[in-house]
């Protein structure tokens, strides 16, 4: 006897979308408060809106408590075997304790993104794509900082276009509670700046 | 379209028990648990459904609200972690022998004793060989999605009043703290008082002239009587045992070596196959669902025909033993687990399939 | 005069209550239970609400409370009566819920059950026998055992320094926000035993209220465990246990 809802699972997505099979295992760290949680939250939402399956892991206990964060996504076309990795296809860092953390866990050929507020050592290795992104200055400077996350993620979703606007919107929508829905558009116009200032600063060898 | 949402293991749990129509909840907190009450207390389920929803002063208190509110024939349930659930063990104990239906969930956490608030698996022993004192078993349910998580607790109360006994699900804290795509499904409707009159005509609903009193108890000082009641107990099981085994086979058709693993830790193996596979590795992946009544029947089958088997759980090697007496010494069984919260990469589970199993 | 002529609904001075099952009590000769059981039982027979009553039986001599009486009930484990009560009159507001429990499952391994539904102020009814002594397991020292009183596990009589104070719970819970009515009663003579049933009957009563727990405390010998005839018990009683827990209510609502 085989579990009938994983048997769902598995089938989801083929007949709809007939495309190449993508999975997408992210890791988004840094400190607590700077929305990595959220972040991350949103985007598995948007995935769900856009027919995929979503997983979202934090780190959980004490070291949530004012440290640092970090939440494992993964998107994908087909059900998600482990939630929880030791290597990634993306890593977004947003401290320094993270870049020292996640930098050598991005698998060959995948992409690390950062930003550089705060960072003393800049990624180092040259068989990964490496992209900043000052979402801190840029969000401090248009005096936005409660959705600096967002502009990050607007970021990542420059690089890696698997979620549409159109879901991130459905997304948005879902994570925030309903009292919030008046700061989609601002959430929206961050995802468009962050797509703007994001920059490539390596190509993998 | 049914209503999709993203939940942690934990909210779907709550979100599943109010669906399911349940009528109680009592509960007291505990790490990495505690979304289950919040959960509840935030969606007001006295007024979605009327459900009853109660913090309770203790686990042990909490335990015994269930006790009193299945022997009227309601649905009840109250989840816990580790430590939490060894205080329950007291009125578990007593709703197998009072044959009450309820649902325990088990959101574990690393142990002994206060342990770790990070996942585990090491209450497997506790929650399939017993637990508490007395001959008895419970259903043991181990979902390894979050899908799986709410689908269950509805699969649950149905069992536990299919047999008139305690059914656990037996998550971890991985599951309870992972947020996944649920399907959500419709709002089953309270049973109403003459519906559970009918249902349970054995409940303490207040006694009328057409009936004997109901009474609800596990003591009979006659051991004649105790002992016949003990082996009604014992039939109930070995019927559950016939009828009530669920399990999963990935890629097991061509496979060579398998492993056994539930829960999160078949989630990790999942990956450890596909990392496996591309390397030429023909493993597959036993997964039991019901961890009692366990899945003997299919292990004992593909021990015929691999090579060897590797149960990975997160414990010092506790399912094992239930593999090996399935497998019966026809093909080597070994065993590969972290502890202490620690959760096995699926790279290392892979290394240890071929340190063990392959080149062992 | 016949048989037949003697029995007769006119002569009845003395019936078993109909409440009670066939089943011969097991209780000792001399013990309060009995008397309590049927104080409750009558009182739910007078109020007419059988079909509506579900009561929890609790662990030690009371524990087979339900072979004697003819109404639904449940047997809690050691000390947790008042958690499954909280439960079943939560679950089914409409029903009259009450507890059985003797002092060292209510004062002893149930004080947290006792003291937090009595806080919460859950709607039913508690009946606590307080004899000051453990019966059912052969007459240990109990949270209520008089100072000096001797019990099988304090044989040269209690001694506070080292087991610690008598627990007057009964006192204790008066105090709590959620307690509606509290009292203290005894059913050693024919007054006592008419002024615990009015007093049952109220605590049964008070549940139509939804104002929280009616408690009812009776102070009781046990002539087994005190190794006393019924007689010398009922006097050490008045004598010793009265002066320490003494009668009458403790709360009583404001009308």
């Amino acid at each position: 006897m085989q579990s009938a809802i994983n048997k769902k699972q598995r089938t989801t997505n083929i007949e709809l979308f007939n495309l190449k099979k993508m999975t997408e295992e992210i890791i988004i760290a840094g400190f607590g408060g700077q929305g990595v949680l959220s972040m991350g939250k949103i985007l598995a939402y948007s995935g769900i809106m856009q027919n995929k399956e979503v997983s979202w892991m934090p780190s959980y206990g004490p070291e949530m408590r004012g440290g640092t964060a970090n939440v494992t996504v993964i998107i994908s076309d087909e059900r998600i075997s482990s939630p929880i990795l030791t290597s990634y296809d993306t890593a977004i860092i947003l401290n320094q304790q993270s870049m020292d953390k996640f930098e050598k866990s991005v698998k060959v050929g995948g992409c690390l993104i950062y930003d550089g507020n705060g960072i003393t050592r800049h990624p180092e290795r040259k068989d990964i794509n490496i992209y900043r992104i000052d979402a801190n200055d840029e969000a401090a400077k248009q005096g936005i900082l409660k959705v600096f996350n967002m502009m990050v993620l607007g970021g990542y979703l420059k690089v890696k276009p698997i979620i549409s606007s159109e879901f991130v919107r459905k997304g948005l929508e879902k994570s925030l509670p309903a009292r919030h829905h008046d700061m989609i558009p601002e959430n929206e116009k961050a995802v468009e700046i962050g797509k703007k200032i994001i920059k490539q600063i390596h190509a993998a060898n | 379209m049914k209503e999709l949402r993203l939940m942690k293991g934990n909210e779907a749990i709550a979100e599943a028990a109010i669906r399911a129509g349940a009528d109680g909840y009592f509960g007291y907190p505990i790490t990495p648990q505690s979304e289950v009450l919040e959960y509840l207390m935030a969606q007001k389920p006295h007024e979605r459904t009327g459900m009853v929803v109660l913090q309770a002063e203790s686990e042990v208190a909490a335990i015994n609200m269930v006790y009193g509110g299945a022997s009227c024939g309601k649905k009840v349930m109250t989840s816990s972690s580790s430590p939490g659930i060894s205080l329950k063990m007291e009125g578990i104990s007593y709703m197998a022998g009072a044959e009450l239906p309820g649902l325990i969930v088990n959101v574990t956490r690393g142990g002994p004793g206060l342990g770790t608030i990070q996942p585990s698996q090491s209450d497997y022993f506790q929650a399939t060989k017993g637990g508490g004192h007395g001959d008895y078993r419970l259903i043991v349910l181990a979902p390894a999605s979050v899908q799986e998580t709410y689908d269950f607790v509805k699969l649950s109360f149905d069992l536990a009043f299919k047999y008139r006994n305690p059914v656990m699900i037996l998550t971890d804290g991985i599951i309870g703290q992972m947020m996944e795509k649920v399907e959500l499904g419709d709002q089953i409707p309270r049973s109403t008082r003459e519906e559970i009159i009918k249902a349970c005509p054995w409940a303490t609903t207040g006694k009328t002239p057409d009936r004997q009193r109901s009474v609800i108890t596990s003591l009979d000082l006659d051991s004649n009587k105790q002992e016949k009641h003990v082996l009604k107990l014992g039939a109930k099981y070995d019927k559950m045992e016939q009828d009530e085994v669920r399990f999963e086979k990935i890629n097991c058709d061509d496979a060579e070596y398998i492993f056994v693993a539930f829960g999160s830790s078949a989630r990790i193996c999942q990956k450890s196959i596909e990392i496996g596979r591309a390397k030429g590795i023909k493993v597959g992946l036993i997964r039991p669902i019901t961890l009692f009544p366990f899945p003997k029947k299919p292990i004992a089958e593909i021990a015929n025909k691999v090579k060897g088997i590797l149960t990975v759980e997160m414990n010092l090697g506790q399912m094992i033993e239930d593999v090996r007496l399935a497998v019966n010494g026809k093909v080597k069984v070994e065993h590969y687990g972290r502890t202490g919260g620690i959760i096995p990469t699926p790279e290392e589970v892979l290394i240890a399939l071929e340190q063990k199993i392959i080149g062992g | 005069m016949t048989r037949e002529e003697i029995i007769k609904k006119e002569n009845i001075v003395y019936r078993k209550t109909p409440l009670f099952t066939d089943k011969p009590l097991s209780y000792c000769p001399g013990c309060g239970h009995g008397t309590v059981h049927r104080l409750i039982l009558e009182t739910i027979e007078e109020m007419g609400i059988t079909s509506q009553t579900i009561g929890v039986a609790p662990v030690g001599c009371a524990v087979l409370a339900y072979e004697f009486m003819d109404i639904d009930m449940m047997q809690a484990a050691h000390g947790r009566a008042p958690a499954l009560a909280t439960a079943v009159k939560r679950l089914n507001p409409d029903q009259f819920v009450f507890t059985y429990q003797g002092d060292g499952d209510l004062a002893a391994i149930g004080t947290c059950e006792t003291i937090h539904a009595c806080n919460r102020g859950e709607n039913f009814t508690m009946i606590f026998i307080n004899n000051g002594i453990y019966g059912m397991t052969g007459g240990q020292m109990a949270p209520t055992t008089l100072p000096g009183m001797k019990s099988s596990t304090s044989p040269y009589g209690r001694d506070v320094k080292m087991m610690g104070n008598p627990l007057k719970i009964t006192e204790l819970i008066a105090q709590l926000p959620g307690t509606y009515f509290v009292t203290r009663q005894a059913v050693h003579t024919p007054a006592a035993v008419r002024k615990c049933k009015k007093a049952i009957r109220k605590a049964f009563e008070n549940q139509k209220l939804d104002k929280g727990i009616s408690f009812v405390e009776v102070v009781s010998n046990c002539n087994s465990g005190w190794k006393m005839t019924p007689v010398q018990a009922n006097k050490w009683m008045e004598e010793n246990m009265f002066p320490f827990y003494p009668l009458g209510d403790i709360k009583v609502p404001k009308e």
